[in-house]
C-alpha cells in the first residue's frame, strides 16, 4: 500500500517539475527543475521495479546508507579539489580563462562550486555517513526510521547538484557559503529536518544508559545547522518560476546575519560535527578511550557556548557598530581555551600508544588533523583581533588560514575516518595498502605546508603593501601592484593544492582496491566469542 | 522601553548570568563525586556493539563486564 502512494506521490513530483520546467523564467530554474523531474523518474521506475519484492532485513545495523556516503564522500572529494586546483591555478594564470567558457566557467563562477564542494559535498557527505556509522555504533542500535536514512542521503546529493548547476549557470544568493538559492534551501531545509529525526531516532532507542560524546557533537552540528540555515536564508522569490529571490533582511543586519551563519558554518559544521569524528574514530584507531571523558564534556559546553558569539570578528571596520565587533573578537579568543583543550583530549588519547605513529599511517594522519586543528584555532583567535585583523583581512592570509583548517583539520580527520571505514563496511581483513596511506599522508601534509605557507607570505605581503604610505600620505602600491606581486606565491599554491589532490586520489584507488581486490574477513557471521 | 533595548539589556545581564551559571553548573556537574566511574563506563561505548546491536540481554549491566 505505502509502495503505491509513494509512486503516485513521486508521479506528482514528475509532472509539477515538467510543468515548472515549462514556465521556467530563467535558464539556471529550468535546469533546476529537468534535474528534480529526472531524478523522480528515476525513483519511480526504481520504485516500480521493487514492487512486491521482499522486504530486506532489518536486523543489525543499517550500513548501506554508511557505504554509499563514504562512497559519495570520497569523489566529491576528489571533484571538489579538483576545482581548487583549477581555479588556483585560474589566479597564477587569469589567461586560462578561455573565451569559450566566458560567463560559465570563470573564476567566479567556480569559487562557490568549489567551496560548496568541498565543504558541503565533501565534508557533509562525510559527516552523514559517520554520523550514521557513529550514532548505531555508539547506541548499539539500529538507525531510526526505516529508509528515512536513505531520503536523506539521496536528498543530500540532489541539493548538491541542484547547487553547483546553479552556480555554473549564475543562479546565486550571494552570500558567501549560504549561495543556495530559495528552493534549493527549502529542499535542504526538509532533508536536514528528515536529518534530525533520523539521529535523534536513533539516540531514543539505543540501548546504552549514556549518550556517548561524539553524539552531543553531532546533534549540537545538526540542530545548529538547521537553525543557521533557516534564518540566514530568509528571502522571498520573485516568482514560483524563477530562482530569484530578494532577502528580508537588509543593510547592517542583513550582514551580520550573514556572518553569524557564516563563522558558525565553521564552527558547527566543520568543527562541532568533524569533533564528534575525532572522539569516535581516534580511540578506535588508537584502541583505547578517550583521554578524559570529564574534559570531552567541558569541551562541549564551552565550545558551543562560546562559538555562537564569534560571528562578528568578521566585520572589523565595518559599518557593524563598535560593541559588537568587539564582542565577537572577545568571545574568539576566549574559544581559544575550549578549542585546545578539546586538542588535548584528542592527542592525549594516544599517551601509551605513541609507537602507533611508527607503524600506522591512518593514526598519523588523524594526530596531524588534530595538530592543524589545534593550529588553526590559536590561528583564528589572534586574527580576530582587530589590530591583527586589519592587517589580514581582505588579504590571502584568510584563505590561508581557512585551508590549513580545512585542509589539514576537516580533511585529514575524514581521510582517517574512510581508511578506518572502508575495510569494516565492506567486510575486508585490510586495507588494500598502507604504503599507498603513507603516500597520502605524505603527499597532503606537504601539499598543505606548501600551501599555508605560500598563503602567509603573500597575505601579510599584500596587507603591508596596501597600507604603504609614502612621505606624502599617498598610497605607494596600486591593487595590480600586488597581483604581480603574488604571482610565486599563487604558483606554490597551486602546487600544494596538485599534491593534495594526487594524494585524495591515490587514497580513491586505495578504497576501490580494499574492495574489489581484498580477501573478505573470514567466518564475519559467525558469532564473536565473549571476552 | 523599545524592543531592541529591552533585550540588549536582558542580554548583556540576566541573560548572560543564566548562561554562565549553566555553564559553570555543567563543569561541577562533570566533576562531582562518583562521576568517575560512571565516565570510565561512557568512555568505552565504541568499544561494545561494534558488529550487531545489542539485545535486550546485552543490556543488563551485569553482562558487559
Amino acid at each position: 500500500m505505502w509502495d503505491y502512494i509513494k509512486l503516485i506521490v513521486v508521479g506528482a513530483v514528475v509532472v509539477l517539475a515538467a510543468i515548472a520546467a515549462s514556465y521556467a523564467r530563467d535558464l539556471p530554474y529550468m535546469v533546476n527543475a529537468l534535474t528534480i523531474m529526472l531524478a523522480a523518474v528515476g525513483l519511480f521506475i526504481w520504485t516500480m521495479r521493487g514492487l512486491g519484492d521482499a522486504k530486506p532485513s532489518t536486523d543489525g545495523y543499517a550500513d548501506g546508507v554508511v557505504r554509499a556516503g563514504v562512497i559519495a564522500t570520497a569523489l566529491w572529494g576528489v571533484v571538489g579539489f579538483l576545482v581548487g586546483v583549477w581555479i588556483a591555478t585560474l589566479l597564477a594564470f587569469p589567461s586560462l580563462n578561455f573565451e569559450w567558457a566566458q560567463g560559465y566557467l570563470n573564476f567566479g563562477r567556480l569559487r562557490p562550486l568549489h567551496t560548496s564542494a568541498v565543504i558541503f559535498a565533501f565534508g557533509g557527505n562525510g559527516l552523514i555517513a559517520t554520523s550514521f556509522y557513529v550514532v548505531q555504533r555508539t547506541s548499539a542500535a539500529r538507525l531510526w526510521g526505516g529508509n528515512a536514512g536513505w531520503f536523506v542521503f539521496w536528498g543530500y546529493q540532489i541539493a548538491i547538484v541542484l547547487a553547483a548547476t546553479n552556480y555554473v549557470l549564475g543562479a546565486t544568493q550571494s552570500k558567501e557559503y549560504a549561495e543556495f538559492e530559495w528552493f534549493a534551501d527549502l529542499w535542504l531545509t526538509i532533508v536536514w529536518v528528515v536529518y534530525l529525526i533520523v539521529f535523534m531516532g536513533t539516540l531514543y532507542k539505543r540501548k546504552e544508559k549514556h549518550i556517548y560524546v561524539a553524539n552531543w557533537f553531532y546533534l549540537s552540528f545538526i540542530v545548529t545547522i538547521a537553525m543557521l540555515h533557516i534564518v540566514n536564508n530568509l528571502s522571498i522569490p520573485v516568482s514560483f518560476f524563477g530562482s530569484k529571490s530578494v532577502q528580508v533582511f537588509s543593510g547592517v543586519q542583513d550582514m551580520m546575519t550573514q556572518w553569524w551563519y557564516g563563522h558558525n558554518a565553521v564552527g558547527f559544521f566543520l568543527t562541532a560535527g568533524f569533533l564528534g569524528m575525532m572522539y569516535y574514530f581516534v580511540p578506535k584507531q588508537a584502541e583505547r578511550p578517550v583521554f578524559s571523558y570529564k574534559l570531552s564534556i567541558i569541551h562541549f559546553w564551552a565550545l558551543i557556548f562560546l562559538y555562537i558569539w564569534a560571528g562578528p570578528h568578521h566585520l572589523h571596520y565595518t559599518a557593524l557598530p563598535d560593541w559588537a565587533s568587539t564582542l565577537g573578537m572577545v568571545m574568539s579568543i576566549i574559544l581559544w581555551m575550549p578549542s585546545w583543550g578539546g586538542m588535548i583530549n584528542g592527542l592525549m588519547t594516544l599517551s601509551g600508544a605513541w609507537d602507533k605513529l611508527r607503524t600506522d599511517p591512518i593514526i598519523r594522519m588523524m594526530v596531524v588533523s588534530i595538530g592543524f586543528y589545534g593550529m588553526s584555532t590559536f590561528e583564528g583567535p589572534m586574527m580576530s583581533i582587530r589590530a591583527v585583523n586589519s592587517l589580514s583581512h581582505y588579504t590571502d592570509w584568510t584563505i590561508g588560514h581557512v585551508h590549513s583548517g580545512a585542509l589539514g583539520w576537516n580533511g585529514m580527520i575524514t581521510f582517517g575516518a574512510l581508511y578506518f571505514l572502508v575495510p569494516r563496511l565492506w567486510n575486508r581483513e585490510r586495507l588494500y595498502s598502507l604504503k599507498l596511506v603513507s603516500y597520502h599522508f605524505w603527499l597532503a601534509t606537504i601539499g598543505i605546508v606548501l600551501y599555508a605557507s605560500a598563503l602567509w607570505v603573500s597575505g601579510i605581503m599584500e596587507g603591508l603593501m596596501w597600507r604603504e604610505v609614502d612621505a606624502n600620505g599617498f598610497l605607494v602600491n596600486s591593487f595590480a601592484d600586488t597581483v604581480e606581486a603574488k604571482f610565486p606565491m599563487n604558483v606554490v599554491r597551486t602546487i600544494g593544492g596538485l599534491l593534495y589532490l594526487t594524494g585524495a586520489i591515490i587514497m580513491c584507488y586505495n578504497l576501490w582496491a580494499t574492495v574489489a581486490k581484498g580477501t573478505a574477513k573470514a567466518d564475519a557471521a559467525a558469532p564473536v566469542p565473549a571476552e | 522601553m523599545d524592543t531592541y533595548s529591552f533585550m540588549r539589556q536582558v542580554a548583556d545581564s540576566w541573560g548572560m548570568l543564566f548562561l554562565f551559571s549553566v555553564f559553570i553548573f555543567v563543569v561541577f556537574w562533570a566533576f562531582r563525586p562518583g562521576s568517575r566511574k560512571v565516565h570510565e563506563d561512557i568512555a568505552n561505548i565504541p568499544f561494545r556493539n561494534e558488529d550487531k546491536p545489542a539485545t535486550e540481554a546485552d543490556v543488563i549491566p551485569e553482562a558487559r563486564s
